[in-house]
């Protein structure tokens, strides 16, 4: 399939000057740039439909079929695309517009600012800042102590796990092992 | 065998139902469904003989089929997880209290585990265990992480979800590996039919095994059970000493038969399994929390367990699924009763229990029966396992044996120690003078099910050598020993006999020089412990995302889209360069028509023009510009539909512009340096030059035939109507139309609820409109209805007149490219599009009042009534028993007119066409009526939005 050397280089054009002004922080000229990207992007479907010929509206002659190029008919497919694509764009264009309007309201700019968090995160990543991190220490977590339960049944009533611990008290010399050595989970340095 | 799973399922779903209505006692219904599969798989026994097999087909096309079996194997493993897990559940309805937090979620979680469980053990097919396999992880980590308040269970449980996940992951690739040498994922075919050894199986059986290890908590992955303590003791009992973690001991004793012999698996089982075992008993003997001691002795058992049943022989085979269901049995019993004890007194701590033998006598003998089935100790049922282990390892040829030997051996007498610490830690006396812990009464429902466990350790031991024809049929296939081991109590004066007396024995030195053994493990060096190395391995990651995240994101879009499109201009450009290199030859014309050329050259400059423009209306009309161009050019190439509609939507766009950009500055505020400029434009060049590049590829590589070929005929035939293009949008690819108007019509909701910010001015807008239509505002001598409402300085004579003289031509010209669209360039959009430029001349001749005069309706009625119609022929044609959105054609004779020809699609676009007044109506309303009120209400010195010097 032949392609046309200006329509490439205008959608070519066009797209890249939609680029340069997406770049944009103002919210209105990046609406500029994606008008004109679609501009470009519908020039390539017509690019795509090859080739063009009449206009696809059949005549009595046509009925019984007609080729599609140069000798008949230009492709009518990307034509119903391109349609759609033009009437979403500008429902595009009415909400951006309402967005830039509002951000106009609240801060008489429509220049969009950077986003906060990331911020924050880049300013931690130069710090090296890890407090965030569940890993910090590298020590253990201690394990469980006490029931594993959150109440337990006492005659009836329901009493809280805690105070079922509170109630026994360490027994001296229950242990053959001199007191406060025993090992409940990690070593003595892993309280975090 | 599908039937129980789904019984299980409905169980696990109607928990919660249970749960709120019956209290802790819907845990007797919720064991019901374990039960019966017991009872179910014990009146089955004939399937150990005879495997039974159910295949239900998913997707016939690819072979994806739900493949169930049962052989000897996994039956007996059916009957341990079922009788467990019934006692487990029962043993709830005591361990709760009704009032403990989100106990409906807990049930749920554990009932749907227990039928997850018995699907990993009937799958036959290699993915469907692995389904079954993560799910079960996914249970345990809701499981531990019950007491989701509290931070200990909240890492515990993302520790073990973790490394089971990692493990998990390494197990799939190691399945789809075998599964694609073995060209099969069922299991049973692969056994039978095994790939030849080599590399690839190696490294696939490798894989595998690290999944099972982790699963089993082996070393190095061994710390996440500990941590799992965390969990209510039912779940440890059931999850983390019974079922999950055999979960690993039933894949490898799946896969031994076969794979034994294979290169890697004798020596990573051996090796991970004895070094398992030996650790787990050391720190068992150093714990001081009942449930710890138990954790590393399950952790010291599965290292045993893992060696037996990766054995690979008869012998070690039978030795290994005898453990299995004797650890199941005193291993829960054992976890049940620290439940107990825990319940009744409030600590699990052996340092402040004292004298609770005596006031517990029942649990604590069944509790010490428990553990002597744990220690070896005849006349149990675990000295029965425990001796067929020793006469397989001794009658091994392996060249390993006598090291592992020495290690089972070592590992046993571990086992007693600790063994001995647990019964004496729980239940001895330990200060005669001081105070007996007191102690709550429990109910017997607590207490049941280790006594239960207890009696089957007694019971079983004497008749255990019935168990040996239940898994012949699967230690058959594996080479056996001249001496094969049998089960039995007494077997005479064996070497086995032998060195389970001097495990007793050293076992009982060790106990009885506790002190002295606490003291050396105590001074020996604290070597380094594998969770701390997932700390590290957690921080790593934590690190390396912070970095990449704070190198990559800050927060700027132009920073994130250059991102972009520096991907973009990389990765497809290079693409396209690389394709032209080997593009035979380039067919190109210079234009398909000379005008092109020259409209270039206006759009061109006119987009450069775009970027440099500092103030905004420029910027806005030398856009325009390039619209009306792209309108040529749709002219030139044969497509006056789209052109029109290009210029319609190009003129509606520039009244839009207008009336937003009237509230702001006249330039625009963002200032960039020489860099950003330059940055920018370079961006820009590159991105046109790729997109260009591509753009004149592609077509050359294009080989195939136009998909309309056949359009044109079938336009007509079945569309109805002379306009292919029209025909295609409401016929053909109607759907897409109707996401389109979805679209708009979400947009148009938008625009509104972005400017009608309170409710008291939308109201308001209403009242108006209805003030509008009972007022008559049919003035005479007015040119239009609201002259007498616009102040004199804004009405202006010339446009006032041109719009009475053209409205109404334009609503009827709208109507008539409504009509002829499918036969002539038109259609809804275009007609739509024009209506609505006419209700624009009318409001910008007398604003609000004359656009409500105009169109006395909300916006939302012409949307919600443009789609309603346009889904309604779609309806209305599947109801008469067509395709959805099929077109039918009527020829009505009317009299004196003649034939008139109607197509049923266009009522489709005339719901097309309403939709797009509504648009049009909602942005003059919104971003035009609305805004009119806002400047008249804002105070004088800012009304003038457009041209402050600023």
């Amino acid at each position: 399939m032949t392609v046309s050397l200006t329509l490439v280089l205008i959608a070519g054009a066009l797209f890249g000057c939609g680029v340069t002004l997406l770049l944009s922080r103002s919210l209105v000229r990046a609406l500029l740039g994606v008008l004109l990207m679609g501009n470009g992007v519908n020039l390539v479907f017509l690019l795509a439909s090859g080739p063009p010929g009449r206009t696809p509206i059949l005549t009595e002659a046509d009925k019984s079929g007609v080729p599609i190029g140069p000798e008949g008919i230009s492709d009518p497919l990307p034509q119903a695309f391109v349609l759609t694509a033009i009437v979403i764009t500008l429902a595009t264009t009415a909400f951006t517009l309402a967005l830039a309007h509002r951000s106009w309201q609240i801060g008489r700019t429509d220049v969009v600012a950077d986003d906060v968090e990331s911020q924050r995160t880049h300013e931690r990543a130069v710090a090296n800042d890890m407090s965030d991190s569940d890993f910090v220490s590298t020590a253990e977590p201690a394990p469980p102590e006490g029931p594993d339960t959150e109440f337990i049944e006492r005659e009836g009533r329901d009493v809280s796990a805690e105070e079922a611990e509170a109630e026994t008290e360490e027994v001296p010399g229950a242990d053959d092992v001199p007191a406060g050595v025993g090992e409940t989970g990690p070593g003595p340095e892993g309280r975090p | 065998m599908l039937i129980w799973l789904l019984i299980h399922f409905l169980a696990a779903v109607c928990a919660p139902l249970l749960v709120k209505v019956l209290g802790r006692k819907a845990f007797w219904l919720l064991a019901l469904p374990s039960a019966g599969t017991a009872v179910w798989a014990l009146l089955n026994i004939g399937w150990t003989q005879t495997p039974h097999e159910e295949r239900y087909p998913v997707v016939p096309s690819i072979n994806a089929a739900l493949d169930f079996r049962i052989d000897s194997l996994s039956w007996v493993f059916t009957l341990v997880v079922s009788v467990v897990g019934a006692a487990v559940l029962a043993y709830c309805a005591g361990y709760f209290s009704n009032k403990e937090t989100d106990l409906y979620r807990f049930a749920a979680h554990l009932t749907g585990f227990a039928g997850v469980m018995l699907g990993l053990v009937w799958a036959d097919n290699l993915l469907g265990l692995y389904t079954f396999w993560e799910i079960t992880t996914v249970l345990s980590y809701l499981l531990v992480g019950h007491l989701s308040e509290k931070a200990e269970s909240r890492a515990a449980a993302m520790q073990a979800l973790v490394v089971t996940t990692f493990g998990g992951l390494a197990m799939l690739a190691g399945m789809i590996m075998l599964g694609h040498a073995s060209g099969t994922y069922r299991v049973s075919e692969i056994l039978a039919h095994p790939p030849a050894p080599n590399v690839y199986i190696g490294v696939a059986l490798a894989l595998m095994l690290v999944g099972a290890l982790t699963k089993s908590a082996q070393v190095p992955f061994h710390f996440w059970l500990p941590g799992a303590m965390a969990a209510p003791t039912p779940v440890s009992a059931y999850l983390h000493a019974a079922a999950m973690v055999k979960a690993g001991i039933y894949l490898i004793a799946r896969f031994a038969p076969t794979f034994a012999d294979y290169d890697p698996w004798r020596w990573m089982v051996f090796a991970f399994g004895g070094l398992t075992m030996l650790i787990g008993g050391y720190r068992a003997m150093r714990q001081t929390d009942l449930k710890l001691i138990l954790a590393f002795g399950t952790v010291s058992q599965l290292g045993f367990l893992v060696i037996l049943v990766g054995g690979g022989t008869a012998d070690f085979a039978l030795a290994g699924i005898t453990l299995v269901v004797t650890h199941a049995i005193f291993k829960s019993g054992l976890f049940l009763s620290v439940g107990a004890i825990d319940h009744a007194t409030g600590t699990r701590d052996i340092r402040r229990l004292n004298g609770l033998g005596r006031k517990m006598p029942v649990l604590a003998v069944a509790s010490t029966l428990c553990a002597a089935s744990m220690a070896g100790i005849p006349p149990l049922l675990g000295f029965v396992s425990k001796e067929a282990a020793y006469t397989a390892m001794w009658n091994s040829d392996h060249p390993w044996q006598p090291v592992m030997l020495v290690v089972i051996v070592a590992g046993s007498v571990l086992t007693f120690a600790y063994s001995a610490r647990f019964v004496w830690g729980a239940w001895a006396t330990k200060d005669p003078a001081a105070e007996r812990t007191e102690t709550h009464p429990n109910p017997p429902v607590v207490v049941a099910p280790t006594v239960l466990m207890a009696a089957l350790s007694v019971l079983f031991a004497y008749p255990s050598p019935l168990f040996e024809p239940v898994v012949r049929p699967w230690t058959s296939g594996m080479p056996s020993s001249e001496h094969p081991v049998h089960l039995g109590l007494w077997h005479g004066l064996t070497p086995a006999l032998g060195l389970s007396a001097l495990t007793i024995a050293l076992g009982v030195v060790l106990f009885v020089f506790k002190r002295q053994v606490f003291s050396i493990q105590a001074a020996l060096p604290d070597l380094p412990r594998a969770a701390q190395g997932y700390r590290l391995i957690m921080r790593s990651l934590d690190r390396l995302s912070l970095e990449s995240t704070g190198l990559f994101s800050r927060g700027s879009l132009p920073m994130t889209l250059t991102t972009v499109l520096a991907v973009f201009v990389l990765f497809p450009g290079s693409a396209v360069a690389a394709a032209y290199l080997h593009l035979p030859e380039l067919k190109v014309v210079i234009w398909d028509h000379p005008a092109q050329a020259l409209v270039g050259i206006v759009m061109v400059a006119a987009a450069i023009g775009a970027i440099r423009a500092r103030r905004r209306f420029r910027g806005v009309f030398l856009v325009g510009v390039t619209g009306y161009g792209t309108a040529l050019l749709f002219l030139l190439h044969g497509a006056p539909d789209l052109a029109l509609t290009q210029v319609l939507v190009e003129t509606v766009s520039v009244v839009v512009f207008v009336l937003v950009l009237r509230r702001f500055s006249s330039r625009f505020r963002d200032q960039y340096s020489l860099i950003g400029r330059g940055w920018r434009l370079g961006v820009g060049i590159l991105s046109g030059a790729v997109f260009a590049a591509a753009v004149m590829l592609a077509p050359q590589l294009r080989v195939a035939p136009p998909d309309s070929t056949s359009l044109p005929v079938s336009a007509y035939q079945f569309g109805g109507g002379l306009n292919i293009v029209n025909v295609i949008l409401v016929d053909t690819r109607a759907w897409d139309t109707m996401g389109e108007i979805s679209v708009v019509l979400v947009a148009a909701t938008g625009v509104a609820s972005l400017i009608f910010l309170r409710q008291a001015t939308f109201s308001d807008l209403l009242q108006r409109i209805r003030q509008t239509r009972d007022v008559d505002l049919t003035a005479p001598g007015r040119w239009i209805s609201s002259a007498k409402v616009v102040p004199d300085e804004r009405r202006s004579l010339m446009f006032e007149v041109v719009t009475r003289l053209i409205f109404h031509a334009i609503q009827v010209w709208s109507v008539y490219l409504l009509l002829t669209g499918h036969n002539a360039p038109g259609g809804g959009f275009a007609a739509g599009l024009v209506a609505g430029l006419g209700l624009t001349v009318r409001y910008l001749a007398g604003g609000a009042a004359e656009l409500r005069a105009a169109m006395p309706v909300m916006p939302g009625t012409l949307l919600g009534i443009g789609l309603f119609l346009s889904a309604g022929v779609g309806l209305v044609s599947m109801l008469a028993g067509g395709a959805v959105l099929q077109s039918w054609t009527f020829d009505i004779p009317v009299p004196l007119i003649g034939n008139v020809h109607l197509v049923s699609s266009t009522f489709f676009d005339i719901g097309v066409y309403l939709v797009v007044i509504g648009l049009i109506l909602d942005i003059l309303r919104s971003l035009g009526a609305n805004i009119d009120g806002q400047i008249a209400r804002a105070p004088v010195g800012s009304q003038l939005g457009l041209g402050a010097r600023r």
